[in-house]
C-alpha cells in the first residue's frame, strides 16, 4: 500500500512538472503511456525489451558461471589467488566503456561482442563475492564430510552451494542491475535493436515520449525481475532459516 | 612419512605414531605428540584420557585421516568406514535432523534410520533444525549420524563435555548402551577420567604435551560389571600413574 502511495506521488510530482516545462523536454504521464501503447501495439516495444532481456540473460549466466567457479577457486586455492589478483584487480578497475570498445574493435559489431562485454563487465563483481563466499566456508564441516565420505556432488549439494547461496544471491543481485545498465550501453554503441539501440534512437530525434517510452518499460521489466524472480529465489534458499525463527517464535 | 592401512585381523586399530609437529604462529615447531602407542581389538571402546591440551584431538583427527602430516603408521578396522562425532555436533544447519543423517548416510536404509532415531529419543525432532535443538540433543544427532553409517570404527571427540550432569549422565549411559549392544570398535576421548572409566573397557593414559601413552589400563569386562568399587580402583590406579610422573602438573591433569 505504501508502495503504491509512493508510486502515485511520484506520478503527480512527474505531472506537475511536466505542465510547468516545455512538453518537448518532458512530456507528461499521459502521453508518455499513449506512446507506450502506440509502441507496443506495432510490437516493436515487445521485440525490443525481448532482445534486451535475452542479451541480458546471456551475459548474466556467462558472467556468473565463470564468475562462481574462478571465484570458489580464488576462495580456496591461495596460489590461484596471488596468480590471479593482479588480473582481478586489473578488470575491476578497467571501465566498461574501454571493454565494450575494445571488444566491437576486436571482433566486430557483433552479438558475441556485445554478449562477452557485458558478461566481462560483470565478471569481476561476481568473482570478488563469491571469492569472500568461498573464504568463508566452515572448515568444521568440510572435516565432517570429510570423515563421512561425502561425494563429490553431496559435498557441492549440500555444503558449498548453501554456504555460498547469500553470497550467490547478492552477487545476482548486484550483477543483474550492472548488466541492466551496461547492456543498454552495449546496444547503444554497436547494435542495431534493443532497448538501449532505441533509446539512442530517440536521443538523436530529440523524441522523449519515445525515449521514455523505451525507459519506462524497461525500469518495469527490471523490477518484475527483482520482485518476482530473484527475491522469491533469495527467500527460498534462506527458507531454512525463517523456518527456525518461525518455530522458535513459537516456543 | 605417514601411512594409514585398512586392514582386519585381532588387532582393529593400531596406531604407532612416532612424531606429529605443529608450527606456532611464530614458526617455531611444537610436538604435539611422540612415540605414541596404542592398540585397541576389534569390538572393544578404547577411552583415550588425558590434560587438557595434551594432543588428544590431534590423536583423533590423525585417525580420523583430517590431517596427514606426521610420521608414523595407523592401521584401521577392514573396510576403514569411520563414523565420528565431533566436539561440536557439526550437523548440516540448513538441513533436517533426518535430512543430515540421510546424507552422511545415503545408503542406510528409511527404516534403520526410524529406529535409530527412536532408539535415540529423537523420532519427535526428526523434522527439526539443528538451531532448534539443544546441545545435548544436537550430540544425540551427531551420534546417530555416526552410528547410521554402520562404522568400523567410531571416534567420540569429548562427546559430553559442555553438558550439564544430569544430561551428561544420560548421553554417557547412551553411549555405553549402544557402543556395548553393536559391540562397535570405539576410541573416546576425554579429559574426564570417570567418563573414560565409564565408557571405555581400554584406558590409554596420555602424558602432557609431547603426548604419549603412558600407562593401558584393562577395566573388566562386559562394563556392566562394573562396580563403583572396581571404577575406583581403576581411577585410584591411573591417578597414580600421573602423581608418579615427573612432568605432572596439578592444573593439567584429568578430572
Amino acid at each position: 500500500m505504501i508502495r503504491l502511495v509512493s508510486l502515485a506521488a511520484l506520478l503527480l510530482l512527474w505531472q506537475i512538472g511536466a505542465s510547468l516545462s516545455d512538453p518537448h523536454r518532458l512530456p507528461g504521464p499521459a502521453a508518455v503511456f499513449e506512446k507506450i501503447h502506440e509502441e507496443a501495439a506495432s510490437g516493436a516495444l515487445v521485440f525490443n525489451l525481448a532482445v534486451t532481456l535475452a542479451r541480458v540473460v546471456a551475459a548474466f549466466a556467462l558472467a556468473m558461471s565463470f564468475g562462481a567457479a574462478i571465484g570458489y577457486v580464488m576462495g580456496r586455492n591461495r596460489l590461484a589467488d596471488r596468480l590471479l589478483d593482479p588480473w582481478l584487480v586489473t578488470l575491476l578497475n578497467l571501465p566498461a566503456l574501454v571493454v565494450i570498445v575494445l571488444a566491437y574493435v576486436w571482433a566486430g559489431l557483433t552479438e558475441v561482442a556485445a554478449i562477452g562485454a557485458v558478461a566481462l563487465n560483470k565478471l569481476p563483481n561476481a568473482i570478488v563475492v563469491v571469492r569472500e563466499g568461498a573464504r568463508a566456508l566452515d572448515q568444521h564441516l568440510e572435516d565432517m564430510a570429510h570423515v563421512f565420505r561425502f561425494s563429490f556432488a553431496a559435498r557441492l549439494k549440500h555444503l558449498v552451494l548453501p554456504q555460498l547461496a547469500p553470497y550467490l544471491a547478492a552477487a545476482t543481485r548486484s550483477g543483474l542491475s550492472l548488466v541492466w545498465k551496461i547492456v543498454l550501453v552495449v546496444e547503444l554503441l554497436g547494435r542495431s535493436n534493443g532497448v538501449g539501440f532505441e533509446i539512442n534512437m530517440a536521443f538523436q530525434l530529440f523524441d522523449m515520449k519515445l525515449l521514455l517510452a523505451y525507459a519506462l518499460p524497461f525500469v518495469a521489466l527490471m523490477l518484475s525481475v527483482e520482485t518476482f524472480l530473484v527475491q522469491p529465489l533469495e527467500r527460498h534458499v534462506s527458507r531454512w532459516r525463517r523456518g527456525v525463527s518461525r518455530r522458535l517464535d513459537r516456543v | 612419512m605417514n601411512d594409514t592401512f585398512r586392514a582386519g585381523g585381532a588387532a582393529s586399530l593400531d596406531v604407532s605414531i612416532a612424531s606429529k609437529d605443529y608450527h606456532s604462529a611464530s614458526g617455531r615447531p611444537l610436538r604435539a605428540l611422540e612415540n605414541l602407542r596404542l592398540t585397541l581389538p576389534a569390538g572393544q571402546a578404547g577411552a583415550v584420557v588425558g590434560p587438557s591440551g595434551c594432543g588428544k584431538t590431534t590423536l583423533l583427527r590423525l585417525i580420523a585421516g583430517l590431517d596427514k602430516d606426521y610420521v608414523g603408521t595407523i592401521t584401521l578396522p577392514e573396510h576403514g568406514r569411520l563414523g565420528m562425532v565431533f566436539q561440536e555436533p557439526r550437523l548440516l544447519p540448513w538441513r533436517s535432523v533426518i535430512d543430515n543423517i540421510r546424507i552422511a548416510a545415503p545408503n542406510a536404509r528409511e527404516d534403520d534410520i526410524a529406529a535409530l532415531l527412536d532408539e535415540l529419543g529423537l523420532a519427535e525432532h526428526a523434522s527439526h533444525f539443528p538451531r532448534e535443538l539443544s546441545l545435548g540433543l544436537a550430540r544425540r544427532v551427531a551420534l546417530a549420524r555416526a552410528l547410521a553409517v554402520k562404522p568400523d570404527l567410531l571416534l567420540l571427540d569429548e562427546p559430553l563435555v559442555s553438558l550439564d550432569a544430569a544430561l551428561a549422565r544420560d548421553l554417557r549411559e547412551m553411549i555405553a548402551r549402544l557402543i556395548d549392544e553393536r559391540r562397535i570398535t570405539t576410541l573416546i576421548v576425554t579429559h574426564d577420567l570417570r567418563e573414560a572409566i565409564a565408557l571405555g573397557d581400554r584406558l590409554f593414559l596420555l602424558s602432557p604435551r609431547p603426548a604419549r601413552v603412558v600407562a593401558t589400563i584393562d577395566a573388566p569386562t562386559p562394563r556392566s560389571q562394573l562396580h563403583e568399587e572396581a571404577a575406583a580402583r581403576i581411577e585410584a590406579q591411573a591417578l597414580a600413574v600421573y602423581q608418579g610422573m615427573s612432568s605432572y602438573q596439578d592444573k593439567s591433569s584429568p578430572r
